[in-house]
């Protein structure tokens, strides 16, 4: 797990800044804002311990809103997504358990395991973080139009990055 | 207390779970004392500063733009001067003397960081309390208004834009001169909704909308935009216009930043008058 840490020291920087530089400032007919940063805490390892789970969603939530001017709604939707992750994965468990020393990527467990697991993670986070926006359930449609337009987005670009990066892993 | 101990290291993570989540609820909820410490919002040091380097890249990209805007502002101001005005003895002259005071002081700033696709859309400007800004300064650009200083630090400043749910700017139709306050509704960044005119008034499509000058934020008549639609609901007794904005949001460099000389004195006035 240590061999990992460089890799997602990387990714937490390489995302965060993607998210407030680039991602930050795409909306397309007002409904769709992609938030990749969150694939920093889908790829990490099964055998994190929960606490840093939780620890490392709130904190790479906090970093977004620190630069967006929106104290809590990111890390708290990143939080929710962090507690939900372990679930998903434990009904998501392949046959034979997950291998030891492998991580939750394309690369390692297939494109329509990965596609399930992450979808689930990407909506719960979208579903929260948008309706705690919002603060209020009286536009609901429009909201919900908006998680999952946004939703749809972030998978695109969650499953562009995951195919850049498995270019590396072919050699292991 | 065994139990106990037990009890949190068989829950422990649900337990850590709730206390995050009730923490960045919190903050979202104390939403509005976060903003004024400095350390949270975009006008700190650190944040300001990497959105300031990342801003100087940016704006190669745009100097095409701003070099026709400057241009065209340019070419306004020259036609403002007095060498442009024939001289006329049937006209008064301009003289400047003591009677007349400055009211309106104007500051160049540069946008370092602007967003379009939230409820709550913020602009970060590159300069601050050491330049003289104040907090509820007007903030416009050679298209129209843009929104009002929120918060100040010693370089930096933050700024609500129109195209923010939280803001509401008293605005007037400057034909009829009917005035109402203009809102956003979360969902455009170029148009916002002109509310409160009366049924009685004459509203038409393409009638200019400009600030009106009540609020002491900005001077009268700085343009805002103009009316693209008018609905009036059955039983209504308030128009519903849309507006399309002047200013493009995604496509802002630089602002000017208005200083109220006499400010202070006006929101006195009006505060002794409505504390009697």
């Amino acid at each position: 797990m240590i061999s990992h840490l460089p890799r997602y020291i990387f990714n937490f920087i390489f995302f965060t800044l993607i998210q407030i530089l680039v991602l930050n400032n795409i909306q397309l007919s007002g409904y769709v804002n992609p938030y990749l940063y969150i694939l920093f805490i889908i790829t990490l390892p099964f055998e994190i311990p929960g606490w840093l789970l939780l620890v490392l969603g709130f904190s790479s939530g906090m970093v977004i809103d620190i630069f967006s001017n929106t104290p809590g709604m990111h890390a708290s939707a990143t939080v929710f997504m962090s507690f939900l992750r372990p679930y998903v994965l434990r009904i998501f468990a392949p046959r034979d358990e997950y291998q030891p020393g492998t991580i939750p990527t394309m690369g390692f467990y297939g494109i329509s395991w990965f596609l399930r697991y992450s979808i689930i993670l990407v909506f719960a986070h979208h579903f929260f973080l948008f309706f705690i926006e919002v603060f209020s359930l009286t536009h609901f449609f429009s909201t919900f139009l908006r998680v999952v337009s946004s939703t749809v987005f972030t998978i695109l670009l969650i499953i562009v990055a995951q195919l850049f990066s498995q270019g590396k892993k072919q050699g292991r | 207390m065994r139990n106990f101990i037990r009890f949190i290291i068989k829950y422990h993570f649900a337990i850590l779970f709730f206390i995050i989540e009730a923490v960045s609820l919190l903050l979202v909820l104390n939403y509005n004392a976060y903003q004024r410490s400095s350390f949270l919002s975009s006008s700190s040091t650190v944040t300001g500063g990497i959105f300031k380097r990342y801003n100087a890249g940016a704006e190669y990209l745009m100097l095409r733009d701003i070099n026709e805007d400057l241009a065209q502002e340019n070419a306004y101001l020259r036609s403002r001067m007095p060498e442009s005005f024939r001289a006329s003895r049937d006209y008064f002259n301009l003289v400047h003397d003591t009677v007349s005071k400055q009211e309106f002081i104007y500051r160049s700033a540069r946008v370092i960081n602007n967003s379009t696709n939230r409820r709550f859309n913020y602009i970060t400007l590159n300069k601050g309390r050491l330049n003289g800004i104040e907090p509820e300064m007007g903030v416009i650009s050679n298209k129209g208004a843009v929104g009002i200083v929120k918060n100040v630090s010693d370089n930096y400043s933050t700024v609500i834009s129109i195209i923010n749910t939280r803001l509401k700017i008293s605005a007037k139709l400057k034909e009829s001169g009917f005035f109402g306050s203009l809102e956003w509704d979360g969902t455009s960044y170029q148009h916002v909704y002109l509310l409160d005119i009366p049924r009685h008034a004459n509203v038409n499509v393409g009638d200019l909308v400009v600030t009106s000058g009540y609020s002491s934020i900005f001077p009268e008549g700085v343009l805002l935009g103009n009316v693209e639609e008018v609905t009036l609901d059955k039983g209504a007794s308030f128009y519903r216009t849309r507006v399309k904005l002047s200013v493009d949001f995604k496509n802002l460099a630089f602002v000017e930043i208005i200083g109220h000389n006499s400010r202070d004195e006006q929101i006195k006035l009006e505060k002794e008058t409505e504390d009697d």
